[in-house]
């Protein structure tokens, strides 16, 4: 599975969404993203891809577009 | 060494401010309001009350449900993020109200988990001071803006009491832990002239990590499970927050004594306000032990375990 393909499965498992988002869409523009749902992005984002986000990456920014999401998976593997 | 949870007490305004009035004053309608925070209702002080008008009347209901009168405190904390000066704080102006012309009463400048930062310290302190007055009080509405409507909705004006005593009390304290990060201090601040300003995706993200890790640490410590405690006692920060401190330590919702509902986030008086309605609400003794807990501006969170005696 490509990383954009595990970001959408957990975007999907947290989010009530029908299609996919762009990957520059604003999840939280959206409504796709809220306060009750991004923490549960972030805990999927550490289970599906097997890592632990420290708590200084806590930044909502990070994790605003599926695009975000994967700079910032790629800049954690590199 | 240990001390006791001797008594809660609290004050509420009289006014209350549905969410009806905020979605004409916010643009959000009343039902987004309460779908998003969980909140159908807070107080608002009338004009001219002040924060230690609210503190010294949760003072004076905690020390009559404590059976003791304000000469048999030895020091006081006072807990506020919305005093109206910034400085002095409000201990002095409560200690001089309750007739002390001498005992110690120190301020404590931290929102949101001000009360709890008090109990944990009332705890190491009791030794030398004996009964410790922990008083927790605000007044947010006259520091929150309309025209940041997902911070306007939720705050509310409160204040709440708690009596820790070296010799007695309905719960023993075990122990505490508390934390700071200030990495993320800008997510959440007041001015001293100006309005909250607050970046609640970050404060939630932070606190719904943070919190749960917290008390599952102290409860590991001392051999306790999560679903083992009897209530969590918490900083009504938001019911989104509640609910979720609740999945991640994969207890009932309903071990999570709320009032959010009925008040809004009254900051660091909220735990304080939550305590005293639980202990006057015939639910205890707990079925286990008592867990308080709170998370906020700075980052400052903590938590405190106790076990009931009774």
């Amino acid at each position: 599975m490509s990383k954009q393909a595990g970001i959408l499965k957990v975007i999907h498992a947290v989010a009530d969404l029908q299609d996919d988002p762009a990957p520059d869409e604003s999840l939280f523009g959206s409504g796709a993203l809220d306060s009750f749902t991004l923490p549960d992005l972030v805990t999927g984002l550490e289970q599906e891809f097997k890592i632990r986000i420290p708590d200084n990456d806590l930044v909502p920014e990070r994790f605003d577009s599926v695009a975000k999401i994967e700079a910032y998976l790629d800049k954690r593997a590199g | 060494m240990m001390a006791y949870l001797r008594a809660f007490g609290y004050a509420l305004p009289a006014e209350r401010v549905g969410n009806a009035a905020l979605a004409a004053r916010t643009g959000m309608s009343a039902a987004q309001i309460a779908e998003k925070t969980g909140i159908r209702e807070r107080r608002y002080a009338a004009e001219g009350v002040s924060v230690a008008d609210l503190g010294s009347a949760a003072a004076l209901d905690c020390l009559t449900n404590a059976g003791l009168s304000a000469r048999d405190v030895g020091l006081i904390l006072f807990s506020t993020g919305s005093g109206e000066l910034c400085f002095p704080g409000p201990a002095s102006e409560l200690a001089a109200r309750l007739g002390l012309a001498s005992t110690p009463a120190i301020d404590l400048p931290i929102a949101s988990a001000g009360s709890l930062v008090g109990i944990a310290l009332a705890n190491d302190l009791a030794p030398r001071y004996g009964n410790i007055l922990v008083v927790a009080a605000e007044i947010m509405s006259r520091r929150i803006s309309d025209a940041d409507p997902d911070t306007a909705v939720l705050f509310g004006d409160g204040a709440g009491a708690c009596l820790v005593s070296r010799d007695e009390g309905f719960a023993r304290i075990v122990d505490s832990a508390l934390y700071t990060d200030g990495n993320s201090a800008g997510s959440l601040y007041l001015p001293c002239s100006g309005t909250l300003q607050m970046n609640g995706l970050a404060v939630i993200l932070h606190a719904s990590r943070k919190l749960p890790r917290a008390i599952g640490d102290l409860l590991s410590k001392h051999g306790v499970l999560p679903a083992e405690v009897g209530v969590y006692l918490m900083h009504q920060a938001n019911g989104n927050l509640l609910r979720k401190v609740a999945s991640t330590l994969k207890v009932p919702e309903e071990r999570v004594f709320s009032n959010i509902e009925r008040y809004g986030n009254t900051s660091s008086a909220s735990l304080l306000i939550a305590a005293a309605e639980w202990r006057s609400s015939g639910a205890q003794p707990a079925a286990g032990p008592i867990v308080l807990a709170a998370f906020g501006a700075g980052f400052h969170w903590g938590v405190v375990l106790a076990e009931d005696i009774l």
